[in-house]
């Protein structure tokens, strides 16, 4: 085996330039995986950093089962003493048909509570958001998004206006604006959305109860959101007799879900083309080792005279295509380094780094090994069933 | 040793059929030194390959030490060319890539043998033909007679029972081309089973017994 290698490496070095040249195509495809992996999984990481920045300062928890013991507006205000965790908003939500002047569409209805401002990061353009008051007292107010107020209302300045929510009347008191880099804007941009007091929204939709199913959870001032994440379920353990199955308590946004997928998407489908440019030079290879088992005919029968067998010669050329590709592939990993960390230095003001993703290098390695061996087996084929005497008096 | 019956082997050009071989008969036993002489295209080469199992007969049967070679696998005769016979060429056939060491080294391993012993033996292969001092030279860089040297070393250094040289000396002038058949003398004085194939009479005349090949087709002749 040592000594087959060996072989293998003086019979490359006696042809540099040609070992390079077919190293090229393996080294070539190497660069194109792992480069182009490494850049997608590098971009994503960042890009999903960023949408975690700005999404994930909220826990969203889902009630599933509530054991007979629902939670409601009360048990929300005494968790929101705990001191692990900031503030807390339940929400429902229904969709209502919206009218004003003559003009009507649908709406999505979001019934909930001051909080919510907070934690969803909202903006307001004009007026004011719902208060502790409106929900306490079921008042007929909602604070509506530009969208709406400019589809239903025809311009945006409208606080005091009224709009009728499934034929009730509802004073508008603020309006938000939609904002255009904000992660609600990228889900719902253009879409008409009214926010009602939790109160107000139970006696408007018939499907909904005081039980708060849904509700969204901020981390206090000085706190992480690992710590919230874990108050918050062990409160809920402990309400749920100790079944994690009645509630869910997720972190990460949908962007992000939805983001992830893509990109790995993306990723599959760049490493494909890349893989089919490491086939390329596999075949490459094939063909210079058709064109040195030619040349090294009468080697191989003088091999063959003094003993060696038929897997010997295979194992021999074998070796050297299964080397020629492997030091094409560690060059190709050594460039690829290089080349991001050349990009490194040319997008550091982008805030993001790129580096060899470990994965993508073990998967071109053992690629260029299977690449080695199934482009090789047919030439080391042809040099081990060569008949010795045929062999020894090729071109004289 | 060997034991050849009525060995034919034929080849077939265009329309013509050559009898290379035509119901060859001979016996070699242990530790001879046999000569085969025979004219340019009488068939010694076609013979030696037969012998030294490169290349398999159309007819006749061919025994070596008892063994019936038609019967073995392609695998098993390059295991009997690696063990049991050395063959040492006109043109010498080295691997030019090799140095004069390596090139007697890779009989040895093929064979398995442990580096340390293959060292040991390199050694003693190049000094039994007297070449200890060019041994990291390569091929290219040695004369003729040093480069028949070298492939004698390469034939012995597995100790084989039997050497087959085909006309080692054809491509040398007559005073290496002695030294050469000096260093088969010794070989033979050893103990080995030597079949030498030449078409100068001289030469055969130095071997213990001669067989004549004229056409395919063999005769002893007694010297
Ligand atoms: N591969 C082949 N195809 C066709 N004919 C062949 C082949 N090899 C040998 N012959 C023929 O077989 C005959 C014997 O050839 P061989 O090489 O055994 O002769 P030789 O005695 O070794 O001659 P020389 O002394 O010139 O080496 C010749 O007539 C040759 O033409
Ligand atoms: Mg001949």
């Amino acid at each position: 085996m040592i000594i087959a290698f060996k072989m293998a490496i003086r019979s490359i070095g006696s042809n540099k330039m040609r070992a390079a040249l077919t190293m090229l195509g393996i080294i070539i495809g190497v660069v194109a995986l792992v480069v182009l992996v490494s850049l997608t999984s590098g971009a994503t990481d960042s890009v999903t950093d960023a949408v975690s920045d700005l999404g994930s300062s909220m826990l969203t928890v889902t009630i599933s089962d509530d054991k007979g013991v629902p939670i409601t507006l009360d048990t929300v205000n005494e968790w929101m003493n705990e001191s692990a965790v900031g503030e807390i908003a339940p929400y429902a939500s229904s969709s209502a048909t919206a009218a004003a002047d003559g003009t009507s569409g649908e709406v999505t209805v979001y019934g909930t509570t001051p909080a919510y401002y907070d934690i969803q990061g909202l903006q307001l353009a004009m007026g004011r958001w719902l208060k502790t008051s409106d929900v306490e007292n079921h008042t007929y107010v909602c604070v509506i998004n530009e969208a709406t107020a400019e589809e239903l209302i025809g311009y945006t300045d409208c606080v005091g206006q009224a709009i009728t929510l499934n034929g009730v009347r509802y004073t508008v008191a603020g309006v938000l604006s939609d904002e255009e880099n904000s992660l609600t804007s990228l889900v719902s941009s253009g879409s008409m959305v009214a926010y009602l007091p939790y109160t107000s929204l139970i006696r408007l939709a018939d499907s909904l109860t005081e039980e708060v199913t849904s509700f969204c959870v901020s981390a206090p001032e000085n706190g992480t959101m690992d710590e919230v994440e874990a108050a918050m379920t062990q409160l809920l353990m402990e309400r749920f007799e100790d079944d994690d199955d009645a509630f869910e308590v997720s972190s990460q946004s949908v962007l992000e879900e939805t983001m992830g997928s893509v990109t790995s998407t993306l990723t599959i489908l760049l490493g494909g083309i890349a893989a089919i440019s490491l086939i390329v030079g596999g075949i490459g290879i094939m063909n210079i080792m058709l064109v040195t088992v030619t040349e090294r005919t009468r080697e191989i029968g003088i091999r063959k005279a003094i003993g060696a067998n038929r897997r010997t010669i295979l194992g021999q050329f074998l070796m050297e295509a299964v080397v020629i590709c492997m030091i094409g592939c560690v060059l190709g990993i050594f460039l690829s380094w290089g080349i991001l960390q050349t990009v490194n230095t040319v997008v550091s003001s982008l805030k993001m780094t790129f580096s060899l993703n470990g994965g993508v290098v073990m998967i071109a390695v053992a690629f260029c090994f299977l690449i080695g061996i199934v482009f090789g087996l047919y030439p080391a084929n042809k040099a081990a069933k060569m008949k010795p005497i045929d062999a020894l008096h090729y071109g004289g | 040793m060997i034991d050849i019956k009525d060995l034919s082997k034929i080849y077939i050009v265009g329309d013509e059929r050559v009898h290379a071989l035509d119901h060859a008969t001979l016996h070699i036993y242990p530790e001879e030194f046999v000569s085969i002489i025979g004219p340019s295209g009488s068939g010694k080469s076609t013979l030696m390959n037969i012998i030294g199992c490169l290349d398999v007969a159309d007819a006749g049967s061919y025994y070596l030490d008892g063994m019936p070679i038609e019967s073995y696998t392609e695998n098993q005769l390059a295991a009997i060319r690696n063990r049991k016979i050395g063959f040492v060429f006109q043109n010498f056939n080295l691997i030019p890539k090799l140095s004069a060491e390596e090139n007697v080294e890779l009989p040895l391993i093929y064979q398995k043998v442990k580096r340390a012993e293959r060292a040991v033996r390199v050694k003693e292969a190049l000094e039994r033909v007297g070449l200890t001092k060019r041994a990291k030279h390569l091929p290219t860089e040695l004369s003729g007679g040093q480069q028949q040297r070298v492939a004698i070393a390469r034939a012995i250094v597995t100790d084989p029972k039997l050497i087959l040289a085909d006309e080692p000396t054809g491509a040398l002038d007559s005073k290496t081309g002695h030294e050469i058949i000096d260093i088969f003398h010794e070989l033979h004085s050893q103990g080995n089973t030597i079949v030498l194939i030449t078409h100068d009479n001289d030469i055969a005349k130095q071997a213990s017994r001669s067989i004549h090949i004229l056409d395919g087709k063999t005769t002893e002749v007694k010297l």
